[in-house]
């Protein structure tokens, strides 16, 4: 099943590669990935997304905290928490009827149009990872995709639960 | 007054002095030479010059084995790093604290392809506990204090330090400061087991009615012999030991039913796979001992310690984990007992060990010698008597290791030496090095074959350098013996590169450099020439026994089996 883990590390040269070298050296699955330092620029926070069984993430989870940079480490997925992740995406817009259109499904999904071409649109987007690939098919559908980006999913949890020093 | 300033290599040296580092095991070369200069320009530590980088490593290594300190290795940019991985490795596997400084071109010149640049963090990263890239003057004491704390403590394990050329030459210099007192708020390792699963252990092996107890390396490391066979004594169980916990227990204790795993013996097998209990105790239930995953000890509740939480349920499911340092949790486990003044309940107790005995009396460690060709296993146990069963045996890996495992029962830990997890041929002569190095007089004694001694052979001048007089055993069966058992068994009888042509005369090679060389190929001679190679000790003596090169390493599990299920010979299954 997919997992959404949060981890805060150290933010040290080659703290990223070691997250990432466990992964594959352990044949362990990276669907998504994020990173970047926090309020505090010791530290550095990384959202993981990932697929395995109850016996899979439970070595994940030890395995990363066992790395030595790694402070704490917590499988959101349980619990009560939100996720986001951002889409930029370029879309063929033509004509009058697929701007018109494209403009609709955009505002439906609230996003927003934050880049406009000759001949395309380039749209923003916030959701959980479900509704933004939801409105990738809808805009498939209606029009051509000339280029996206995913930044990967980013998770927090609910109420007074931290992940901190 | 102005405050004293020194260069980094000059820090280098004075941080190893401040650590009570005594040796350091290591090659020149271009990114390091300010190293060595400093080196030249003290006394407090000591460099020790191999003929190969890996040497170095596995040198460190078996210093390590032996004493419990943290060994040292200096290795040049680029190959010179990149030579140590094997070595790296082979420490990673098997838990050993080891630092690894390497040079590094200067900071200007990362990334370039400069000259005998590689990049040793990353090449390494895989097989490390820890890595630095030190990359400013003032941090590396501390940065080299932080690699030895993370090594030593906790699960132990080999870390890199990376050190470019610039931060060490003589041009720049800075204060000396060192905090050998490490705290990192990110690495914290647990030391005592939490008291409700102690509670819990406690329970299972308390209403045990067939317990084993199943002890690793982890014994050895926490020089936790003593307790462990307090708890042994006291719950009146029989202990198997792994590969790497050999002499966790005395070989010779009464409660010691022998090694587990491949070659293990078929009593200690049996019991872990007929237990309702099992108690194991800084082991990692490693496939070279369960076998068959699918089939193991089906009917066993796991009592699970570990310093490493990864090691628990990683292979097979805990029912009672128990994380914390051993020696500790032991002392834990034996206090709980003593407060609810257990005994064992002698019924079960007694049909318990009467079954092990059933097993044992099978005799699974056994061979046959007739009056030809020599026995592997007849050498071991002819050294042991001769060493009195009190050297260190340090071992290459095949066949060799296997007799030896089987057939020297360690009375103590740390005598047996051998690269149970990576399986690392040549590393049996280096790693004796380090044990001589350590314990000049003792017996230490390399444990080969001719196909291991031949990857590091090279040691043999820096033997002579040092006077490192070990004792060679080579058991030379003219074969890569342990491969050419599996073509037996499993690949039809073909010998595909397993035999070794073209063997060098192995006396006179002892010989040229510098040492004694006794070859013995006569059963006749065993005895009175091995006798004569151990009375020798201020040489290293190179004893090349020509072995029977048709015997098989015997028991031997039956593959994708259980635990318990053994070729015990040839076509004859337990």
């Amino acid at each position: 099943m997919r997992r959404i883990l949060a981890i805060l590390l150290e933010n040290e040269p080659g703290s990223l590669s070691r997250i990432v070298g466990l992964f594959s050296q352990r044949a362990f699955n990276i669907e998504s990935l994020t990173v970047a330092p926090t309020e505090d620029q010791s530290l550095s926070r990384i959202t993981i997304t990932t697929r395995g069984d109850d016996r899979v993430l439970e070595q994940i989870v030890k395995q990363v905290n066992k790395l030595i940079d790694v402070i704490k480490i917590t499988d959101l997925t349980d619990r009560e928490h939100v996720e986001r992740e951002i889409l930029l995406i370029k879309v063929l817009a033509m004509n009058e009827k697929s701007r018109s259109e494209v403009k609709r499904i955009t505002d439906i999904f609230r996003g927003s149009i934050i880049d406009i071409g000759k001949q395309v649109y380039t749209i923003q987007m916030t959701g959980d990872d479900k509704k933004i690939s939801a409105f990738m098919k809808t805009l498939a559908n209606e029009t051509e995709i000339i280029e996206s980006v995913r930044s990967g999913t980013v998770g927090i949890a609910r109420g007074e639960k931290a992940l901190r020093v | 007054m102005a405050t004293q300033t020194f260069t980094g290599a000059e820090m280098v040296v004075k941080a190893l002095s401040a650590l009570k580092v005594k040796y350091v095991f290591g090659y020149p070369g271009g990114s390091v030479l300010d190293i060595y200069d400093a080196i030249f320009q003290q006394e407090d530590v000591e460099h020790i010059l191999v003929r190969h980088e890996q040497a170095a490593t596995h040198m460190a290594d078996g210093f390590s084995r032996a004493t419990g300190e943290v060994g040292y290795v200096l290795a040049t940019s680029g190959p010179g790093a990149t030579n140590c991985v094997t070595g790296i490795a082979t420490a990673y596997m098997d838990s050993i604290p080891m630092v690894v400084l390497a040079g590094q071109v200067p900071t200007s010149l990362i990334g370039d392809d400069a000259f005998q640049e590689t990049d040793i963090v990353g090449c390494s990263r895989p097989i490390v506990k820890h890595s630095f890239n030190c990359r400013d003057l003032a941090e590396i004491p501390n940065v080299i204090a932080k690699a030895h704390y993370i090594a030593k403590s906790g699960r132990p394990g080999p870390v890199v330090v990376e050190l470019p050329k610039d931060i060490l030459i003589p041009q720049n210099k800075a204060p000396f400061n060192i905090e050998t007192d490490v705290k990192l708020r990110s690495y914290n390792p647990t030391k005592k087991g939490h008291p409700k699963q102690i509670k819990k252990a406690i329970t299972a092996i308390t209403e045990a009615k067939r317990l084993v107890v199943y002890s690793g390396g982890g014994i050895v490391l926490a020089d936790a012999s003593e307790q462990l066979t307090r708890l042994v004594e006291t719950l009146n169980a029989p202990c198997t030991n792994t590969l790497m916990g050999l002499g966790g227990i005395s070989g010779v204790h009464k409660n010691f039913i022998g090694m587990l795993g491949m070659h293990g013996s078929l009593e200690a097998n049996k019991a872990m796979a007929n237990a309702d209990v099992i108690l194991a105790l800084g082991a990692r239930f490693d496939d070279r001992v369960t076998n068959n995953v699918k089939k193991f000890c089906p009917d066993a509740k796991i009592v699970h310690v570990d310093i490493d939480p990864t090691s628990i349920s990683k292979t097979i499911n805990a029912h009672i984990p128990v994380v914390g340092l051993i020696d500790i949790v032991l002392e834990q486990l034996q206090e709980e007992l003593e407060n609810i003044n257990f005994v064992p309940d002698s019924s079960s107790n007694e049909q318990w060990w009467q079954q092990i005995n059933e097993w044992r009396s099978l005799g699974s460690f056994s061979y046959q010698q007739n009056n030809d060709k020599i026995k592997p296993q007849k050498v071991i146990e002819t050294v042991y008597e001769i060493t009195n069963g009190e050297a260190y045996l340090c071992s290459d890996v095949g066949q060799h290791q296997m007799f030896a495992a089987q057939y020297y029962p360690f009375a103590k830990p740390r005598q047996w030496i051998n690269s149970g997890g990576l399986g690392t041929m040549g590393f049996g002569l280096p790693a004796a090095m380090g044990v001589k190095l350590a314990f000049p007089d003792s017996h230490v004694v390399c444990i080969t074959g001719d196909g291991s001694i031949q990857m590091n052979i090279q040691e043999l001048s820096t033997c002579l350098q040092y006077q490192l007089p070990v004792v060679i055993v080579s058991l030379n069966n003219r074969s890569l013996g342990m491969v050419r058992q599996w073509q037996d068994m499993i690949y039809g009888g073909r010998h595909s590169s397993s035999y070794m042509e073209s063997l060098p005369d192995f006396v006179k090679l002892a010989e040229s450099y510098g040492h004694v060389g006794i070859q013995i190929n006569q059963l006749s001679e065993l005895d009175e020439k091995l006798s004569e190679a151990f009375s020798i000790k201020n040489r290293l003596v190179f004893v090349d026994i020509l072995v029977d090169e048709l015997e098989h390493v015997y028991p031997m599990q039956i593959k994708q089996g259980a635990i318990d299920e053994m070729w015990l010979k040839k076509g004859v299954k337990a």
